[in-house]
């Protein structure tokens, strides 16, 4: 049982999961009141920081928010209309469904079609369309697809179907990976031979470092992702200012968080003095979760990953070492996806780099809407076009 | 290939679902009555000694499938009487009657389908509507899961009482019963071992009652939409009746109670209260002169105390529903494609 208090409950929600995960028995349990959430969306206090930002912003900026939890936030709050017209908010790569390679999708399709094999995953990546259907069309055509809310589960079906394969779809950045290398763990130590996974984990700031080389997109400041720096620690994130002078403001997901973190870059460039500035202290500490770390890396190795949108990035992705290859999918199942296909007219990897924002893209709305996805930010509930299409929508 | 078979999203309560109502169902079963899409159909009765007689027949049908099949504040049982009574309710008619189909997966425990039998009852004669008539079907092992049931409603609706989605008028109140998604999340607690202080407990409740009452206190025509926001939640139950009346909805984030519980467990799995379903709730739209006196009715009654007025109709954004958020901003509260899943980062 891991009993949290009401100041960190909510903003540990990173930390909690994957405790959640990694405990033998799921029980998370709230005291007090919760507060919490009432506190981070005060209006007077919102408005006080709107007022510090447009006091201070006198040229125009451009700050990316990494992560889609803040892409979603930002749209459902209403944040874009209430800031100064000097500062405009990109969306970045940060939403894990939509930046998996159509190659690494196709992939896991086939996989799903393998006789007998039960593919378990996270809810969102069955409605990402790969080159020529989706995990839900495989589904609906005899495969094994069960969506699952924690890799505890996917334990429990491999445990419940022993004669079985059983796959889990590994797909996150560093605040998912490390309950997965607790699951693949627990698999070892059960000897639960018939479990394995999939590996698509990835990193990112190596991806943050490849938007910035690329220089496609003029970025000033970045808003930096709450739930991964929890686990990485805010420290990861020094090259921003160090090596690109680009300020960093890590930040939680309520209003007034992502409010503080840009009234901080805000000041941080007016100042020209990029650092990097923690907003989400009641989660992130400088050095992370060592715990999760630790799993991670008894796990996990750093590799390449192809990244849609950014194509392969260099060590930017988290393949399974080699002492637990009998639970890797990737070595386990020899499987021939076919060719990749991509989708005619989707910029979804555009939007994931930042170099366009989902209006402008010619699918948006028309071909391409959340009954009806073409790309996977449309999909997914970190996808900047899904959050541009549900919260986005002119009413004047 | 998606268009050519049915998917899990299909049953979601989202968009695709309505699709399939309206390009399979209302296609081929197209009548007038169907066409109005209401909670339930409200038939005349031919009197051949009264033809003006105005009571009509209110009849409806769910089928219930939910897992776990017993949880916090409920069971499947509990949950097919209410969900029926309900839907009778919210056309305004008395329910009376109910049919209960039963279709059992072999090696279902005879106790457990007893503990769910006796909670119908025990349901039926609270919402006092006696089940009727009934089916039991029983599948290989495999075919179903564990337990589903399908139940049916007649009520009757008295004169003068006339409350339909599409009669919604520019300036109404838009008021909701209580707390949202107080169901919805204690079935996704329940499957994901989350725990709190203070358990989150299903609102599951028969909402004839406070119906009846509601409709008493006010002057006869000041009702004149009534829904329970079930699956696809709040939003979902709010965009019908947009669509449904041609005008525009406008509500106030604030305004809207949710538990801080709720609340917690919703932002911690990164799901959107107000597509949460609820299965004790409902929604009125009230002439605005009816408003307070809805109010203190709806107070008054143990499944309402926690009422609200939420918001108001208007002429703008017709068919649209607009929330204005804590900060002041506005925005577009569209249905869902599809069910909300937990976030992954």
């Amino acid at each position: 049982m891991l009993p949290l208090n009401r100041n960190t409950a909510h903003s540990s929600v990173a930390g909690d999961c994957l405790l959640w995960d990694i405990g033998k028995k799921v029980q998370l349990v709230y005291t007090g009141n919760m507060k919490y959430i009432d506190e981070f969306r005060d209006p007077t206090l919102a408005r006080s920081l709107l007022a510090r930002i447009a006091a201070r912003s006198t040229r125009p900026v451009r700050l990316m928010e990494f992560c889609g939890g803040h892409t979603h936030a930002i749209m459902r709050y209403g944040l874009r209309n209430l800031l100064p017209p000097t500062v405009e908010l990109r969306s970045g790569p940060g939403c894990p469904v939509c930046v998996t390679a159509n190659a690494d999708l196709d992939h896991a399709i086939a996989l799903a079609r393998v006789p007998g094999l039960i593919l378990t995953t996270f809810g969102d990546m069955v409605r990402v369309p790969g080159s020529t259907q989706t995990l839900q069309d495989t589904r609906a055509s005899g495969a094994d697809v069960r969506m699952v809310y924690s890799t505890l589960d996917a334990l429990q079906i491999a445990r419940d179907n022993s004669s079985r394969p059983v796959v889990f779809l590994g797909v996150g950045f560093e605040t998912t990976a490390p309950t997965i290398a607790a699951a693949l763990l627990q698999a070892q130590a059960e000897e639960l031979e018939n479990f394995s996974v999939l590996s698509l984990h990835k990193l990112t700031p190596p991806a943050t470092r490849a938007i910035l080389d690329e220089g496609e997109v003029a970025v000033d400041g970045i808003i930096g992702p709450g739930h991964v720096t929890t686990i990485i620690g805010a420290d990861a994130w020094r090259f921003l200012p160090e090596d690109y002078a680009v300020p960093v403001a890590i930040a939680g997901f309520e209003p007034l968080d992502i409010l503080r973190a840009v009234a901080d870059l805000v000041d941080m460039i007016e100042d020209g003095r990029p650092a990097v500035a923690n907003t989400y202290a009641r989660s992130v500490t400088r050095q992370g979760n060592p715990a999760a770390l630790g799993v991670l890396s008894s796990v996990f190795a750093v590799g390449a990953a192809e990244w849609r949108g950014l194509g392969a990035v260099p060590a930017s992705g988290l393949r399974i070492r080699d002492d637990f290859a009998s639970h890797d999918a990737a070595c386990l199942f020899d499987i021939d996806p076919g060719p990749t296909r991509e989708h005619k007219g989707c910029l979804c990897g555009d939007v994931l780099r930042g170099t366009v924002v989902p209006p402008e893209c010619p699918l948006f709305d028309t071909a391409c809407t959340p009954a009806q996805p073409i790309g996977p930010c449309m999909v997914s509930a970190e996808g900047a076009c899904a959050a541009y299409y549900q919260f986005g929508q002119e009413f004047e | 290939m998606s268009g050519d078979v049915i998917l899990l999203a299909h049953g979601s309560g989202g968009k695709l679902g309505q699709d399939l109502v309206e390009n399979l169902f209302l296609r081929h079963f197209d009548n007038p009555t169907l066409l109005k899409l209401d909670d339930s159909a409200v038939l005349p009765i031919p009197s051949p000694q009264c033809p003006a007689a105005s009571t009509r027949l209110a009849l409806t049908t769910d089928s219930y499938v939910v897992s776990p099949l017993f949880f916090p504040g409920g069971d499947i049982g509990k949950l097919a009487v209410c969900g029926t009574v309900n839907d009778l309710s919210m056309s305004g008619a008395m329910p009376l009657w109910l049919s209960a189909g039963f279709i059992l997966e072999e090696g279902l425990l005879l106790a457990e389908l007893e503990r769910i039998v006796v909670s119908m009852a025990a349901t039926a004669e609270r919402a006092g509507v006696q089940i009727v008539t009934g089916d039991t079907k029983v599948v290989d092992r495999g075919s179903a899961d564990r337990l589903f049931i399908n139940t049916t409603g007649v009520g009757l609706v008295p004169p003068g009482i006339e409350i339909a989605g599409d009669r919604a008028l520019p300036g109404d109140a838009v008021i909701l019963s209580g707390t949202i998604g107080d169901h919805g999340m204690t079935i996704m607690t329940q499957r994901e071992g989350l725990q709190f202080d203070s358990p989150l407990e299903s609102d599951c409740a028969p909402l004839n009652g406070m119906v009846g009452g509601l409709l008493e206190a006010v002057p006869p025509g000041s009702i004149r939409c009534l829904r329970d926001p079930t699956r696809g939640g709040l939003a979902t139950a709010l965009n019908e009746l947009a669509g449904r009346s041609g005008s525009g909805i406008q509500i106030d984030e604030t305004a809207i109670p949710i538990r801080d519980e709720v609340r917690g467990a919703c932002e911690l799995l990164g799901l959107d209260p107000l597509y949460v379903a609820n299965e004790g709730k409902l929604v009125a739209i009230v002439t605005p002169e009816a408003a307070e006196a809805a109010l203190t009715s709806l107070h008054a009654h143990e499944f309402g105390q926690g009422a609200a007025l939420i918001g108001r109709v208007t002429e703008a954004h017709a068919g649209r529903v607009v929330l204005r958020t804590a900060l002041g901003a506005r925005r577009v509260v569209d249905t869902l494609a599809g069910e909300q899943l937990p976030r992954i980062c």
